[in-house]
């Protein structure tokens, strides 16, 4: 392959070892392969004079090349001899020098990006009428990386003046900043927006002081990080409606902040929230309430609460036990083809805390006890404020549960996180005039629950025989404590 | 009064007692070397000085009888004490003052240590060994984040974290374990402990003591300053202790910015970017070179920055002066205002979140007494020759007194001071020794390593050209070595600067996995004297890193053939 290129490493590789003592002696002045050169030099000459730069071997078990860097740049002169590129082989670093005189018309293979061996990684051009042609060459070459490439450098002389053609115009959408305020941005945001190719100029800095932070740059990106920014364990929340600030729908790209309205990027966590809830608009889901009565769940309360068990667990309880004589509402659909029936039944809680929402999972929740249970969950609870729940900890559910009760919410309607059956509201119980069979008044506590499923698996009967079960074993919490 | 005399004296002796001089001397002329000439003329000159009639000795300066030489000056020095105290005393107990006291010991003199400060000095309390603990946790941590190459691995890592003050009280254990050490092996052999800021009052003779306390005074045959030096503070530089900080401070870890600018790109700069990124910090690095990292070798600072910096959260000013840096008050940030090096226009104002001041250390050489005995500083440094003796304001030297390490400023290096300690007591107790500092290695712990020993590429080209021998380079990748391939850490390089015609070895630098370690078999070759052409037959186990250096001995093309014979051949 190297044989064709136009480049030649000056250095002889053996497989074993890379040594350069002769790193600084003049260029090998026998070329192996020099016929097949001339060969394709005619060749070239017939068509145009732009040659390609190609990927060399520069070792023979070298099958990819990553580019290091460019020493020199678009338009640069060079001459014959002269250190092109860096190239990373599987062996060592070394300079690449260019065997004509020309000039570097466009580079193909940006900096960072790995080539294979004979790939072109350049437009070498003769002249400078030629440097339009190449970047046009380049450009066809590589989609929108070429494009980029030519964008870098103003085309002495391109045929279509196009007004650049750069990124999605977010320019109207800027307010107009106090004055001609100085752009700070710190150096992981600036090397971001290189490698995004966002304009730094036009992203909002919403950092200390005003600053250009790497969020702000990834949000103007339009991409969620990749990485946790700190180094801290930042879970990825699965998401429920549930007791937490509602994360503000994408707003389109289009519409214009108000003056004086402040932006503020998604954390990880938010971020997370965000991915989830526009993904559960794939599933088709239906909901079903049920009012079940509480006294004797309250009374139970009452009594295990100085053991330390809370009403989420009470209700987890006697959640997983319905689960488990519906299997059907524990299961999901992973595929859109088949019924995934869970072996466990762990319960999902959402949870808000600071700016965010997450979901510890009680794992085995019929299976506990319900003592084991409450511990169960006060461990969880401190472990997700300390942003220290294990992966495992928050997206293992296989149903959810949300609670808004407590604060007097008497009925709300769940978001079907995906990847779950079935999810679960639950409002406030409120003391309610109820009339027996017999047309007797009393007042009972009744509370609404209201249970979001995905249509695919769960169907109205299965929701509603399993919602008279769970209002079974809460009118009759016994068994919950057994 | 010492100059006529020398003068008088020169006009019929210089030129044959010269010559003897350099006769005796070790070395082959050179640029650097010519500075150690006006030394040595001096030192014979102001011998000459003693007395007319002790001619003959000081003609016989390297011979063995060097007690004449002291007892002479004795007499010459006015009234100085008829015993002493201590054979020898050393103010500052620094890495220097710990080498060259450990060695008096061994060498049977009566020794002292002042200190007015913690035992250890720089390098133990606030230098070289707390920042290998910090760098130890960054090293660890960019391991761990690095997906990829835990991937590599087949590891699965989920998310790592650290606590700040764990990793604080790591470096804070770590540097008052050390300095135990070092007091308690001081104490062990018998090395008293004086403590109380050293003044030198005269001749032969200390004072110290603690503020507010008498001062005790005590004398001593020989005298060395190992005063050490301070993070250097470029004026303009407000430094509060938080937010504007220098080395001192940075050790502690009281706090992570989330950007931080760095000025200087030496070892202290660069360790700190290693260290502050894989917290999780963004770096800023100004420095006033056009280079970043100047002091390496240029092809070495090339790769390292390709790997050190440009993938990392880092940016980087050059060729500009944080000419005003403010802390961070009221609200405000750190704001830092850069002017052009050269031109000193206003170039740019950063606003930041922290300022790590790294633009060198000052030799802490300040109350030390040295206008008692004529001695002038320059920029605070304390004039010594190439045997570390003190030079006073008129060129002469001062007898029986030394001065190491960083207050001296011949290299700034704990190990350099001590060495230069062991040479100043070998010399004492009557062999004398000039230090090769050529042989000195030096170490960047950044990850991966930088370690160097002896001359850069340009440095040994333009000694090449002035002294007209030709200069070769030979270069070995960690991408071919079979131990950095399995732990899947093969960015590296090392590099050799030798001599074709004799195989002498002029510089090596390495870049690599564990560079400070393996820099040891090329410093000791230098010292040592050895020839590529012997140490190639060397053996190396194998899969080793060490491995990279005997490729490097090997690819190396010398003219001479192997000097000494390899030694015979032994039947097992």
């Amino acid at each position: 392959m190297a044989s064709s290129s136009p480049f030649l490493s000056k250095i002889p590789i053996s497989n074993k070892t890379i040594s350069f003592t002769s790193s600084l002696s003049p260029l090998p002045s026998t070329f192996p392969f020099k016929s097949v050169r001339h060969h394709r030099r005619n060749a070239l000459r017939v068509q145009s004079k732009i040659r390609e730069i190609f990927m060399p071997a520069l070792s023979s078990t070298m099958t990819e090349g990553k580019i290091v860097s460019w020493i020199k740049s678009e338009g640069d002169v060079l001459s014959k001899g002269e250190s092109v590129v860096v190239v990373e082989s599987d062996k060592a670093d070394m300079d690449v020098e260019t065997f004509y005189d020309g000039i570097l018309a466009a580079i193909v293979v940006p900096e960072g990006e790995t080539a294979p061996v004979g790939a072109p990684i350049g437009l070498l051009a003769e002249t400078e009428d030629e440097i339009a042609e190449a970047k046009a060459k380049a450009n066809s070459k590589t989609g929108s990386t070429g494009s980029e490439a030519v964008a870098s450098t103003p085309p002495p002389a391109t045929s279509a003046p196009a007004p650049a053609i750069s990124q999605p115009a977010a320019a109207p959408a800027i307010p107009a900043v106090e004055g001609p305020r100085k752009i700070v941005a710190t150096p992981y945001a600036k090397k971001l927006a290189k490698q995004h190719k966002v304009d730094i100029n036009k992203v909002v800095g919403k950092g200390p002081f005003g600053r250009i932070t790497p969020a702000d740059v990834e949000a103007a990106a339009g991409i969620t990080p990749s990485k946790p920014v700190a180094p801290k364990p930042t879970p990825v929340a699965a998401a429920a409606a549930a007791p937490s600030p509602p994360a503000k729908p994408a707003a389109t790209p289009s519409a214009p902040p108000l003056p004086g309205s402040t932006v503020v990027p998604f954390t990880t966590m938010q971020a997370a929230v965000s991915k989830n809830m526009v993904d559960s608009l794939s599933v088709p889901t239906f909901r079903v309430g049920y009012p079940v009565t509480t006294d004797a769940l309250d009374v139970l309360y009452e009594k295990v609460k100085p053991k330390g068990v809370t009403m989420t667990a009470l209700l987890a309880k006697a959640a997983a036990m319905a689960l488990v004589q519906h299997p059907v509402v524990n299961a999901s659909c992973k595929d859109g083809k088949s019924f995934t029936y869970n072996s466990n039944v762990n319960i999902a809680v959402a949870v808000a805390i600071n700016g965010g929402l997450i979901t510890p999972v009680l794992q085995n929740a019929d299976k506990l006890d319900l003592y084991l249970l409450s511990q169960k969950w006060k461990e969880l609870v401190e472990k997700a404020r300390a942003k220290q729940l294990q992966p495992h900890e928050y997206n293992s559910g296989t149903f959810t549960l949300s609670n808004l009760g407590m604060f007097g919410v008497d009925r709300f309607d769940a978001i079907l996180p995906p990847g779950q059956g079935a999810i679960m509201a639950v409002g406030a119980s409120k003391p309610t005039v109820v009339a027996d069979a017999d047309g007797f008044f009393c007042v009972k506590s009744k509370m609404l629950v209201n249970v979001t499923a995905d249509h695919r698996t769960v169907y109205g009967a299965d929701l509603a025989a399993f919602l008279q079960t769970f209002a079974k074993i809460v009118e009759n919490p016994e068994s919950l404590t057994l | 009064m010492q100059s006529s005399f020398s003068l008088s004296c020169s006009q019929a002796t210089t030129v044959p007692r010269s010559n003897y001089t350099f006769d005796s001397l070790p070395f082959a002329p050179s640029k650097p070397i010519n500075l150690r000439f006006c030394g040595l003329r001096r030192e014979a000159l102001g011998f000459s000085s003693l007395s007319r009639s002790h001619f003959r000795r000081g003609l016989q300066l390297h011979t063995p009888t060097r007690s004449k030489r002291i007892s002479a000056s004795l007499v010459d020095n006015g009234s100085p004490p008829k015993s002493f105290d201590y054979d020898l005393i050393i103010i500052g107990a620094g890495v220097g003052g710990h080498g060259a006291a450990l060695h008096a010991v061994e060498k049977g003199l009566k020794t002292a240590i002042i200190e007015g400060d913690v035992v250890g000095g720089t390098c133990v309390n606030r230098g070289c060994v707390p920042s290998k603990a910090l760098l130890a946790v960054s090293g660890r941590m960019r391991e761990l984040q690095s997906e990829h190459h835990m991937k590599a691995l087949g590891l699965q890592v989920s998310a790592a974290g650290y606590d700040r003050q764990g990793v604080a009280d790591h470096a804070n254990n770590l540097a008052s374990k050390i300095r135990n050490n070092l007091t308690n092996s001081l104490k062990a052999l018998g090395v008293d402990i004086l403590t109380g800021v050293g003044t030198i009052l005269g001749p032969q003779k200390v004072k110290y003591g603690k503020a507010g306390f008498p001062d005790n005074i005590v004398t001593a045959k020989d005298i060395i300053i190992a005063t050490g030096s301070v993070p250097f503070v470029p004026k303009g530089v407000e430094v509060d202790g938080k937010t504007v900080i220098t080395s001192d401070h940075a050790l502690k870890l009281e706090f992570v910015p989330d950007w931080i600018v760095i000025v200087g790109s030496g070892y202290i700069g660069l360790e700190f970017s290693d260290v502050y990124t894989a917290l999780g910090s963004e770096v800023t690095f100004v420095e006033a070179l056009d280079q970043l990292m100047p002091g390496f070798d240029p092809e070495i600072g090339k790769l390292a920055q390709r790997v050190l910096i440009n993938p990392r959260k880092i940016d980087y000013h050059t060729g500009v002066f944080a000419s005003k840096i403010t802390p961070a008050k009221d609200g405000k940030p750190v704001t830092i205002e850069l002017i052009d090096a050269k031109t000193k226009e206003q170039k740019d104002t950063l606003e930041v979140d922290a300022a790590l001041i790294a633009t060198g250390r000052a030799p802490f050489t300040n109350g030390l007494g040295l206008e008692n005995i004529n001695v002038v500083t320059q920029r605070g440094f304390v004039p010594v020759d190439e045997r570390m003796r003190v030079i006073d304001a008129d060129g002469n030297l001062v007898p029986h007194l030394y001065c190491i390490g960083d207050a001296n400023g011949k290299m700034m290096l704990a190990h350099a001071a001590s060495a230069q300690g062991i040479s100043v007591v070998e010399q004492i107790t009557g062999r004398d020794h000039v230090l090769n500092h050529l042989s000195i290695p030096a170490a960047c712990f950044t990850h991966p390593e930088i370690s160097m020993v002896g001359l850069t590429e340009p440095q040994a080209r333009e000694k090449g050209e002035t002294e007209a021998f030709e200069v070769s380079v030979a270069k070995t990748s960690f991408k071919a070595n079979t131990k950095a391939l399995a732990e899947n850490e093969g960015e590296g390089l090392a590099k050799l600067i030798y001599r074709p015609d004799t195989g002498e070895i002029l510089g090596v630098h390495i870049f690599g996995l564990h560079a400070a370690d393996l820099i040891h078999e090329a410093s000791n070759a230098i010292a040592l004297g050895t020839r590529i052409q012997d140490i190639k037959f060397a053996v190396h186990a194998h899969p080793t890193l060490s491995e990279v250096l005997d490729e490097l001995f090997k690819s190396a093309k010398v003219e001479a053939h192997v000097s000494s014979q390899v030694s015979e051949p032994v039947a097992v």
